[in-house]
């Protein structure tokens, strides 16, 4: 900010789909998003604000899911996360846990992150009916923290007190932790790009910003609040 | 006796049949008036008139903007919803997906389970305090317990909800082994700490404002003080105390911070106050921010808000007929 002291930005939260849905309605100039915009969005903002939508990859993140520390069940399978989202599988003791129920939690239907958890583990099944949303994913932390039979997801990033479970991508394949080499490697089986959209090709201020993130001193940033570089250590110092 | 419906919505049984009628000053309270004074009084009525339309106005167009919203559902189909998506089955509330779901038996199951649990936890509790400080306390004490409770009502809903989301689920959970942290019961406890003091401050109101005379004809005729209070003082204060309550259910019914927070959100359709719920209110407050303007969801949130609207005006009107019969049947009697 410092090199840009007349530049103002305005932060508003709420999830992925309010930022899509404001930049939709021309009221911001961009938006981030956690999953890629839909086509049917894509076309509504051509539609809107006349211009074609510009989709900037910013960071890469783990979708992590987390399970409460005393919880002694450390991977599972890409099948195994989806049964259990969608209710088929109710007890620990089925995926090598204690015998006890297994309590839901995750992000609200604005979130690009329940979007994404939905496409991708769930193949766009429903949720189980038991499945609680949450505000936030700091909510979805505290509740799996607070819950020795919780679990639930989130970006690796906020990953605190608990712990982030090893994936496979199926029966046959080895669990992969969610770390950065996999991640990036794509090793991981839930990793995604972090996304900027803009109205039309970043211009002026816009498009300082957007170089400031591409760049070293962004991607270090971005390194710092929990989320991986486009490419991995080499690009930061 | 003849009995004339009040003019004064909630001066309960303070008017009082034997003075009725009476002129307590033999020479006119005030001097015959000039014209100006005469002016006056009528600009000053019709400023007030002029207010209590413009409240009215505000709520009726509050609700024709909501119905607005939704009404193009009724004579179209928008992103394949229309006005019967709501009813159809499955019992499920999943608008986002690849088939979104949008049938809302579970989420008004939900909102009338929290409601029910809230007031039945909290109208015992509040008719018991009101009671104790309107009848039994002494002035002293009692002049501490009111406000006291009145600051109860000055506690910001998000701060009783999240109270309830860091605190209070814990402790329920480690008491009572809830598999579910978060339930209908926990939201319904921090729903009572909201409608007490509402409960409380009316109905002490009613209660205080039952003339003297009762207590004393009552206390006269050889009853004791706990059957004066229970038999004499609080059924002539039952037309104030059944507002109350309604005020109480409209509180309860339409809250959102504390459920949002407190409920587990979880559109589960069941009967069980051990599991969690999601509420109507609740359901607008988590999902309108993300809604495409106009869209098919977007207009179903506001059916939603529509729905919630009418719950409330029909349990208001219920409330206020039957206060009405209530009223004069007590008239009656007296």
């Amino acid at each position: 900010m410092k090199d840009h002291p007349n530049a103002t930005i305005q932060v508003t939260g709420g999830g992925s789909g309010t930022g899509i849905a404001a930049l939709v309605n021309g009221t911001t100039q961009i938006c981030q998003s956690s999953r890629p915009m839909k086509d049917e969005e894509k076309a509504s903002v051509k539609q809107q604000r006349k211009a074609d939508v510009s989709e900037i990859p910013v960071a890469v993140d783990a979708l992590a899911v987390y399970l409460n520390k005393q919880n002694r069940v450390d991977h599972m399978t890409m099948e195994q996360v989806r049964r259990i989202f969608q209710g088929e599988i109710t007890n620990w003791k089925d995926v090598g846990g204690p015998n006890a129920n297994i309590v839901l939690y995750g992000r609200e239907n604005n979130s690009g992150t329940y979007v994404f958890f939905k496409e991708h583990v769930l193949a766009n099944g429903d949720f189980a009916e038991k499945y609680q949303p949450l505000g936030g994913t700091a909510a979805v932390i505290n509740a799996v923290v607070k819950d020795v039979n919780g679990i639930g997801y989130g970006g690796i990033g906020y990953a605190t007190d608990l712990k982030a479970i090893s994936i496979a991508k199926d029966a046959a394949s080895e669990p992969v932790a969610p770390t950065m080499e996999n991640a990036l490697s794509n090793k991981y089986p839930l990793s995604r790009f972090l996304y900027w959209y803009t109205a039309s090709a970043p211009a002026g201020t816009i498009k300082d910003l957007v170089d400031w993130v591409l760049g070293p001193q962004g991607q270090n940033t971005v390194k710092d609040v929990g989320f991986y570089p486009l490419k991995g250590d080499a690009q930061t110092q | 006796m003849e009995s004339a419906p009040s003019r004064h919505a909630d001066s309960t049984a303070a008017d009082d049949p034997a003075t009725e009628g009476q002129t307590p000053f033999s020479r006119p309270l005030f001097p015959p008036q000039s014209a100006v004074r005469n002016r006056i009084d009528r600009l000053g009525e019709l400023f007030i008139s002029a207010v209590a339309f413009v409240v009215i106005a505000i709520i009726f167009l509050i609700f024709i903007y909501v119905a607005r919203e939704a009404a193009p559902l009724a004579w179209r189909t928008i992103d394949g919803i229309s006005i019967w998506s709501p009813l159809q089955t499955p019992y499920t509330w999943q608008p986002v997906g690849g088939v979104p779901k949008f049938n809302i038996l579970p989420l008004i199951v939900g909102t009338l389970k929290v409601t029910l649990i809230a007031m039945l936890l909290a109208t015992p509790l509040a008719l018991a305090a009101a009671l104790y400080t309107a009848e039994f306390a002494p002035p002293s004490l009692r002049e501490w317990i009111k406000p006291a409770v009145e600051v109860l009502a000055g506690i910001p809903s998000v701060v009783i909800g999240f109270f309830v989301l860091i605190v209070l689920a814990s402790w329920l959970q480690d008491a009572f082994g809830f598999q579910f942290r978060l339930n209908a019961l926990s939201a319904g406890i921090g729903l009572a700490f909201a409608v007490i003091p509402l409960i409380y401050t009316v109905s002490e109101d009613a209660l205080t404002s039952v003339p003297k005379l009762y207590r004393e004809a009552s206390l006269a005729l050889g009853a004791s003080k706990p059957q004066t209070a229970v038999r004499v003082v609080l059924p002539a204060a039952s037309p104030g105390i059944f507002a109350a309550l309604v005020l109480g259910f409209g509180r309860a019914i339409g809250e959102t911070m504390i459920v949002l927070l407190a409920s587990g959100n979880a559109s589960m359709l069941s009967l069980s106050p051990f599991v969690p719920v999601r509420t109507l209110s609740a359901t607008i407050a988590s999902e309108l921010g993300e809604v495409v303007f106009g869209g098919g969801h977007y207009r179903v949130l506001f059916l939603i808000g529509v729905v919630l609207f009418l719950i409330t005006s029909l349990l208001n009107w219920i409330g206020a007929r039957y206060n009405r019969r209530l009223r004069q049947r007590l008239s009656g009697a007296a």
